[in-house]
């Protein structure tokens, strides 16, 4: 792997739900301006990593660096003002609010009008649908649309680091790899992202590490390359 | 009177009657939008506002400001009586909601009953248990349209609470805090993810809500010239009505609700022994809740599909 300083580190990271044991010691470090991806089955414990990171979910043992510095004692709201950003398993748009107002709530923590509105015109670049949604509600976009929004209001925040949770579920296969395009985009604007995904092919072909989980360990890490070669991972992942 | 003047004689005492439903909803709704929660108190912060107006009104009276200073009467009044039940409303929280927050449902529910009954005692013990008579600042002065006799206090109470939902609509819709409320009311985890801070946002919207009830209590005693500490519970149940019909947690479903519950009440009175005027809410509710249980414009269907 490479010798960057790691924007994201995970040291040794228990959660659980109630009783239940969902990660069983989590250790990842993630290069800043990279993009690594968690790949696994259902059930795994991906998205209860990125809810761990975030700290929707507190993590019981255990340390999440960002930057050097520990953020696992912190509330979301914290961390979301330390420069993280994620678009959360379903999406979670605001329904009853319009495309501009939840992009809106995106930058709720930046005063910088002007940057705000550049942004804000990015992000109608990234995806220029939403551009003809600006007042249609986000509870009546299709679900492809309410992905390009939940990604563009991550975004609005100008984020250091993206956490993507299965950006591609329940897409058209060509929207698929729009967004994964769009992705590799941002990443190059010099955001680090963090991806979950099921469609570990796709993931593993736009990361430069990869992760791979099972029944809340990380069982396998490696180059991205190198992961899409491993037997193992093709059996069990990749369908071949 | 012929019947154009009965027409706008009702009409006029139907928007009248709504607009109060409907301030006293717009709280029940917006609490229970952002928690989830009926505020089960909210009647006594009605009550509460009228009583802070009727002690405000008199002191001015006494000073013999009422009669120089009109229109400065009536900001003090109603500036203090929502400005002390909105800090009462944000201490309610605090106290009896804010600890329960993860606890059950029925839990923060018996917490509301409690805070109820509280406060309605309290206003007992320190108000007394008798009508209380407000210093009548309109009289009975009004004007005539045909043969419909229209008070000046009807119709300032129109337009103030006309004033005050045009205002909270501009504020929950057009500033960053009152968007950040629609945004904690419609998910929450979502909303600190983005760096909401829900706290806040719950003490603002447990601000408003009282607020608004504490004016539509004002506007009672004014209007109906008397305030006493039980006087709340009327008026709440049928502004709870009136937030189930309009679909709870919806604010331009409170104002429908507050509006229909107010018609159909003036509507009965003006046809019907009145005695029984009170049963047509209840009615309403019933088939409300047989009928389409998320209100006339409730979004739990759209909600669910996203």
């Amino acid at each position: 792997m490479t010798v960057k300083e790691p924007i994201l580190e995970l040291k040794d990271v228990h959660t659980y739900y109630g009783n239940i044991h969902a990660l069983k010691g989590i250790s990842c470090a993630i290069p800043s301006g990279d993009i690594a991806c968690l790949i696994g089955a259902n059930g795994a414990g991906k998205s209860t990593t990125l809810l761990t990171i975030f700290g929707v979910q507190r993590a019981k043992r255990g340390e999440i660096l960002f930057k050097g510095y520990p953020i696992h004692h912190l509330r979301p709201e914290q961390v979301a003002a330390k420069g993280i950003s994620q678009t959360p398993e379903g999406r979670q748009i605001f329904p009853r609010m319009t495309t501009l107002e939840n992009l809106e709530m995106g930058a709720y923590l930046r005063n910088d009008k002007a940057e705000v509105a550049d942004d804000m015109e990015w992000v109608f670049d990234l995806f220029p649908v939403l551009k003809d949604r600006t007042r249609q509600l986000g509870g009546t976009l299709s679900g492809g649309e309410q992905q390009m929004l939940a990604i563009g209001r991550a975004l609005m925040s100008r984020p250091e680091l993206l956490l993507l949770d299965e950006p591609s579920l329940g897409l058209a296969p060509k929207l698929v790899e729009k967004i994964f395009e769009t992705i590799l985009e941002i990443n190059k604007m010099g955001v680090t992202i963090f991806l979950v995904e099921q469609n570990a092919h796709m993931a593993l072909s736009i990361s430069n590490s990869g992760y791979v989980m099972e029944t809340g360990r990380i069982v396998l890490t490696d180059r991205a390359a190198r992961l899409l070669e491993n037997e193992k991972v093709k059996k069990a992942y990749l369908g071949e | 009177m012929d019947n154009a003047s009965f027409i706008i004689q009702q009409l006029i005492n139907a928007i009248f009657l709504g607009s109060i439903y409907s301030l006293i909803a717009l709280g029940y709704t917006m609490v229970y939008g952002i928690i989830e929660l009926i505020n089960f108190a909210h009647g006594e912060l009605f009550t509460a506002g009228a009583f802070i107006g009727i002690i405000v009104l008199a002191a001015l009276q006494n000073m013999g400001f009422v009669e120089t200073h009109f229109v400065l009467t009536l900001i003090l009044v109603f500036g203090m009586a929502m400005a002390y039940v909105a800090v009462l409303g944000v201490a309610i929280e605090h106290v009896a909601y804010k600890p329960l927050r993860k606890a059950s449902r029925l839990a923060a529910i018996l917490s509301a009953l409690g805070m109820s009954i509280f406060l309605s005692n309290g206003m007992m013990l320190s108000q007394g248990v008798s009508d209380r008579a407000y210093p009548a600042i309109f009289g009975l002065k009004g004007f005539s349209i045909l043969d419909a006799r229209i008070a000046y206090g009807q119709i300032f109470i129109i337009i103030l609470s006309l004033v005050l939902m045009v205002a909270l609509n501009m504020f929950v819709n057009w500033t960053k805090l009152g968007k950040a409320m629609r945004a904690t009311a419609q998910n929450q985890t979502m909303a600190r993810m983005l760096g909401i801070d829900i706290d806040r946002t719950i003490r603002v919207t447990f601000m408003i809500g009282p607020a608004l009830g504490a004016a539509a209590g004002v506007m009672v005693g004014m209007y109906y010239g008397s305030v006493r500490f039980d006087m709340g519970f009327i008026y709440m149940i049928k502004a709870f009505a009136a937030a189930i019909l309009g679909g709870i947690g919806s604010i331009p479903g409170a104002v429908l609700g507050g509006i229909i519950i107010g018609g159909v009440e003036v509507l009965w009175s003006a046809f019907l022994p009145s005695e029984w005027k009170d049963v047509t809410t209840f009615v309403v509710l019933i088939l409300v809740l047989y009928l389409r249980p998320s209100g006339i414009l409730g979004e739990h269907v759209s909600e669910s599909r996203v």
